[in-house]
């Protein structure tokens, strides 16, 4: 396989073909359109199905329609298109089912605009819905790594029976970089055992979440934080940088994790030991890394493109192991790692930086 | 003895009356008087008829047939309230052998999920649509509904309503891609024999993957009408009748010929 120049939202959709979906639904919103539009040639191509729904609500709905009958399937949107999603991704995880949901984040709130953000990360992390669950959240920083998280998206979508959201900003679904495809996979050869195929020789099978009963749905409640609590156990996914002897620590995902490598970068040709972790997974967050690191740091800046939503995560990983400060910016604006550079600088003490 | 003499009675017999096999062997929770109960029997029969029960899949609604997946012998699902046609897409899209049927309330179906039975229409989608319209909110006790009678008394119409209701039937009819639509009523005998037969015919045109077909029923309400069953039967005769005529609204061509 080769390196290709390619499109943020355009590598997301080949690779999730690739990855075995075999039915996609979604509605146009920028900053992910492209997505879209790529599946809408690509899937009928391969015999596959491919539906503009009438709106995200529609979208959704069609996804969980499909994952009850046991295929891979995924939709596509952008902030204000999932929250539109939102009832639906409640019942998709709670009828135990796989499915992939791709979030192009954008500036908001209310129609916001179009350009790239990290505020979803409540929307995404904090439960998707109502109800008390956490989708798995995945958080590219580049297109290479979006096409290798879509891939492993929906194998822990099918391993967890459980909904998977890749949370992308805009800058990641519109950049054009190189990256390497995955191999085009087989389709399954036949259905998950939950699958509604027609009960055809077997008792009926019945997907649904209505537990009239306090008990039967405190019951239901407990299989599914068993389950989260597997994936916390299993699942937490990070990147570190110069992270083995710094004094002082950057952390940021996504996006903004790459512009702050940069920064990390130069403060480090200074001579200044500061390290970058970036969490892969934002649920999991990988709370058990950052904690062993900020035993042995001197502070903590969390940098996002919002107003501080992982942060809270950061703070509850780290106690008061060290100090955790916040650099952010909104609306669409992206951080330039000289922002982050002069940011750190403020905040390093005088022995770190001499 | 007993057994004996049952087997004596029974031998010579020919068995005109019993339970489909589509339909599941256990109480279902509707009041006393209710028509759920006759239109699941009615889609169980034609379900069994056609031999489909073991390629069906059912998309209950949010609303009293809330548990309608239960109370079918056949593989189903309960969509978030107003979504079941989508949903039916999903499952109708990836598997076109199978026959996906939703069966709605006038809440869900002309409420709340009036833009998604529109859209699934309009697009043709070769799914079977059991609408049960009784004109009320009957699973949150008796509210106003989109199918509500001008100046019915609801719960939250306690003056009567202020308007004209949704007529589905014919406003689904003049899209193109629809296939077979109808109205029918459960309110006595003739009727409902009038009604399985339009569940056989939509069950039919999905089958031959003609488009979309729908069968809206014209149900009962007793306890949220405040009515006996038997006063209840009347007033759908009296009062939504000339409302909501029944009849046929689209029958395609190609319809006609199975």
């Amino acid at each position: 396989m080769s390196r290709e120049l390619l499109k943020g939202n355009v590598a997301i959709a080949e690779a999730a073909l690739r990855a075995g979906m075999y039915a996609y639904f979604g509605y146009p919103i920028t900053p992910q359109t492209e997505l879209l539009e790529h599946l809408a040639r690509r899937m009928p191509e391969l015999g596959r199905v491919f539906l503009q729904a009438e709106s995200e609500v529609a979208a959704i709905n069609m996804v969980y329609g499909a994952a009850c009958a046991g295929v891979r399937t995924m939709t596509s949107s952008s902030s204000p298109g999932i929250s539109l999603m939102q009832e639906g991704l409640s019942y998709i995880a709670a009828s135990d089912l796989p499915c992939v949901v791709v979030d192009v984040m954008r500036g908001g709130p209310g129609l916001g605009n179009i350009l790239p953000s990290q505020a979803d990360y409540f929307q995404v992390t904090r439960s998707a819905g109502h109800g008390d669950y956490h989708p798995i959240v995945l958080a590219p920083a580049s297109v290479q790594e979006a096409v290798d998280l879509t891939v492993l998206a929906f194998d822990l979508a099918d391993q967890y029976r459980h909904l998977v959201i890749l949370a992308a900003d805009g800058l990641i679904g519109q950049m054009m970089e190189p990256a390497e495809l995955p191999p085009m996979r087989d389709l399954p050869a036949e259905r998950p055992a939950y699958a509604l195929t027609g009960a055809k020789g077997r008792p009926p099978r019945r997907i649904a979440s209505f537990y009239l009963q306090a008990e039967a749905e405190e019951a239901y409640n407990l299989q599914i934080q068993a389950r989260l609590a597997r994936i916390r156990q299993n699942e937490q996914r990070s990147a570190e940088y110069f992270t083995d002897d710094a004094q002082f620590l950057v952390v940021g995902y996504g996006t903004v994790g790459r512009i702050a490598l940069s920064a990390v970068r130069q403060l480090r040709a200074a001579g200044v030991p500061v390290g970058l972790f970036r969490p892969i997974t934002l649920y999991p967050f990988p709370e058990a890394r950052l904690r062993a690191l900020a035993e042995r740091v001197a502070g903590i800046l969390v940098v996002e493109m919002n107003a501080g939503q992982m942060l809270e995560d950061v703070r509850l990983a780290v106690l008061e192991r060290a100090p955790v400060h916040f650099y952010g910016r909104m609306g669409g604006a992206v951080p330039m790692p000289e922002e982050i550079v002069g940011a750190l600088r403020q905040l390093l003490p005088t022995e770190v930086l001499s | 003895m007993t057994d004996l003499l049952l087997e004596a009675t029974t031998s010579h017999m020919e068995t005109v009356y019993c339970m489909p096999q589509a339909l599941s062997a256990q109480p279902t929770h509707y009041c006393p008087g209710c028509t759920h109960g006759v239109a699941h029997r009615l889609l169980a029969e034609a379900l069994d008829e056609l031999n489909m029960r073991e390629r069906a899949i059912l998309v209950a609604p949010v609303g009293c047939a809330v548990f309608a997946y239960q109370y079918f012998e056949i593989d189903g699902c309960e969509a978030p309230h107003g979504r079941a046609p989508a949903m039916a897409t999903g499952l109708k899209r990836v598997q076109p052998d199978r026959i996906v049927i939703t069966y709605q309330g006038d809440g869900d179906l002309a409420s709340i999920g009036a833009g998604e039975i529109l859209h699934a229409a309009a697009r043709g989608e070769p799914i079977t649509v059991i609408f049960i319209n009784n004109a009320i909110y009957g699973m949150t006790g008796g509210q106003m509904a989109p199918t509500s009678l001008s100046g019915q008394r609801t719960t939250s119409s306690p003056f009567g309503r202020v308007g004209e209701p949704l007529r589905m039937s014919e406003l689904l009819a003049v899209l193109p891609q629809t296939a077979y639509i109808v109205r029918r009523s459960l309110h006595n005998p003739a009727h409902i024999r009038k009604a399985k037969k339009a569940i056989l015919t939509a069950l039919k045109a999905q089958e031959a993957g003609l488009g979309f077909s729908m069968v809206e029923l014209l149900s009962s309400c007793p306890t949220n009408w405040g009515l006996s069953p038997a006063e209840a039967l009347e007033w759908i005769e009296k009062h939504m009748l000339p409302v909501f005529p029944v009849g046929d609204y689209k029958v395609a061509e190609a319809v006609k010929e199975l």
